[in-house]
């Protein structure tokens, strides 16, 4: 349930699910955040769910945070069976030229990297969000041992296709930006398609993703 | 029947296609775009008897040089802008805020914003331009949008698959007001600064840095100091809103931002103020007031009634 309704600026309700950052929490984001795309309210500009938050920002022409809270709050929110989650296999290369800070990781963990890849690709992750770029999805959550943080000085420019971890979550950098978790993989699989209008992530909040080992060779074959 | 269409002789520094931008799509990671300084960007298009919210050319700084080939058409400018018509004998100095007649042949070369970033050049027709989300706007960052998510190269074309059929004689006075103060709304965060943090913010001046671009606003001034934590859980993202990282200088989010951060927010700049914030170059100084929500509430309706009255005076 939403905690506490905020405004952010004039034309935005920052909706406080609570403090807490786990799957309960975000599924109750996820759950309002679906409940509101489907009732088309044309004042709503944008929806964005996050970990803890939900902001939806809307057309100040149209209406005013103290209607729109109204709405927001008087609305009916479905229950669990209208969450239709998939479950996605993501292929990773894990070739010393694309797992950019695996030797980073094996100091910072005390892990050898064969326990890290093992540790990875036998967790079953959640998409708690996508964003800050085009279809990246926030996954989690690493086991505690798995926790690092992100580099010192972040990179100017990540791959395209990259597989990165920071504290308890992994992504996947759908184009080449800046950032600064740690590399420890590629991924061939395209996680964000703009061609496709209704559904360009692959990857959207709630969805479950697997990881799986390829081999260099299976890499470079992928797209063909 | 002959094509009509722009030759790009020099592109300028970043001119790109816009329009009102692209909803319902922060949730997959893709900001809103569009126009920066919407005042400007729909009296161009009225200017030249297209819909308010056609596709038109924003250009920042330096703008483009291109040249005509086609039928006669209207075009106009806005912003403040200095720029040249050259015809076949004469070169004409141009004026902002009314339509002009272009021949085959004529150039039009838009040398600089005066004292401001953007500026607007509409076509009177209908630019041939791809749609992404129902949204020609160019996010070069996402890589998407007309001219294939790219701002315009020199060399290129850009065509006119509809001319609009009347010439136009409009004309506006106006002019683009500077203001002493850019009010904002207290942020989400704003308890996690120090009280001394909060009256930096609110009292003292900062200076626009030349790290701005479409996504972002960085200013430089005295340091904001954070008592609480300088991280806080990525969540969403909205235009206006200003961010303090732990170097403690405020970076505002403008209309290409990513669409998740992890900063605490200080503030949000009403929309009242956005067509003016985004106007601000490089060098220039900036000072934050505070006013409540029912106030900005108010001055957005001053602000979106006078942009109606503009429009309206255009005939």
């Amino acid at each position: 349930m939403i905690k506490n309704i905020l405004n952010l600026g004039d034309a935005a309700l920052y909706c406080d699910f609570g403090k807490e950052v786990n799957k309960e929490t975000n599924t109750q984001v996820i759950r309002y955040f679906k409940s509101i795309q489907k009732e088309n309210i044309s004042s709503i500009n944008n929806l964005s769910p996050s970990y803890n938050k939900l902001i939806i920002s809307f057309d100040l022409k149209k209406t005013n945070f103290k209607d729109l809270k109204k709405i927001i709050e008087n609305l009916n929110i479905t229950n669990e069976d209208n969450l239709k989650n998939k479950t996605i296999e993501v292929p990773v290369c894990c070739d010393e030229n694309f797992a950019l800070d695996i030797v980073r990781l094996e100091k910072k963990l005390n892990l050898k990297r064969e326990k890290i890849y093992e540790n990875f690709f036998s967790k079953e992750f959640f998409c708690y969000m996508t964003g800050f770029i085009a279809g990246m999805p926030f996954l989690g959550d690493l086991s505690e041992n798995m926790r690092a943080k992100r580099l010192e000085t972040p990179r100017v420019k990540v791959p395209k296709g990259s597989v990165a971890l920071t504290e308890q979550f992994a992504n996947i950098y759908t184009f080449e930006s800046p950032g600064g978790w740690n590399v420890i993989g590629n991924s061939p699989l395209t996680i964000f398609d703009s061609s496709k209008e209704t559904n360009p992530n692959l990857i959207n909040p709630g969805d479950i993703v697997l990881f799986k080992e390829i081999s260099k060779k299976q890499y470079e074959n992928y797209n063909e | 029947m002959s094509k009509n269409y722009f030759q790009v002789i020099r592109a300028g520094i970043n001119t790109t296609f816009q329009d009102e931008g692209r909803k319902n799509l922060y949730h997959v990671g893709i900001p809103f775009s569009g126009a920066m300084d919407k005042r400007n960007y729909f009296l161009s298009n009225k200017l030249v008897g297209n819909k308010i919210n056609s596709p038109a050319l924003e250009f920042a700084y330096q703008g483009p040089l291109l040249k005509y080939f086609g039928n006669k058409i209207n075009i106009a400018i806005t912003g403040e802008v200095n720029f040249k018509i050259k015809k076949k004998d004469i070169i004409i100095d141009g004026n902002c805020y009314q339509s002009l007649n272009l021949e085959n042949g004529d150039e039009i070369d838009i040398l600089s914003t005066n004292k401001s970033v953007y500026g607007y050049l509409a076509i009177g027709g209908q630019i041939d331009l791809e749609y992404q989300w129902s949204s020609c706007s160019t996010n070069t960052k996402a890589i998407i949008g007309a001219n294939d998510g790219k701002k315009l190269e020199n060399e290129q074309v850009i065509n006119i698959s509809q001319l609009n059929n009347q010439s136009m004689e409009r004309k506006l006075n106006y002019i683009n007001t500077k203001i002493e103060n850019i009010r904002i709304i207290k942020g989400t965060n704003f308890d996690y600064f120090s009280d001394k943090g909060k009256k930096i913010f609110l009292e003292k001046e900062f200076v626009v840095s030349k790290l701005t671009d479409r996504m972002g606003m960085r200013l430089e001034g005295p340091k904001i100091e954070n008592v609480i934590d300088t991280n806080i859980k990525s969540e969403g993202l909205i235009k206006g809103v200003i961010q303090v990282p732990a170097d403690g200088n405020p970076i505002v989010m403008l209309s290409d931002h990513g669409t998740i951060g992890g900063y605490p927010k200080i503030g949000v700049v009403i929309s009242a103020d956005y067509d003016k914030l985004v106007q601000l170059s490089p060098g220039s100084k900036i000072k934050f007031k505070q006013v409540d929500l029912s106030s900005a509430e108010n001055l957005f309706k001053l602000y979106d009634l006078e942009t109606q009255n503009l429009i309206s005076q255009i005939e």
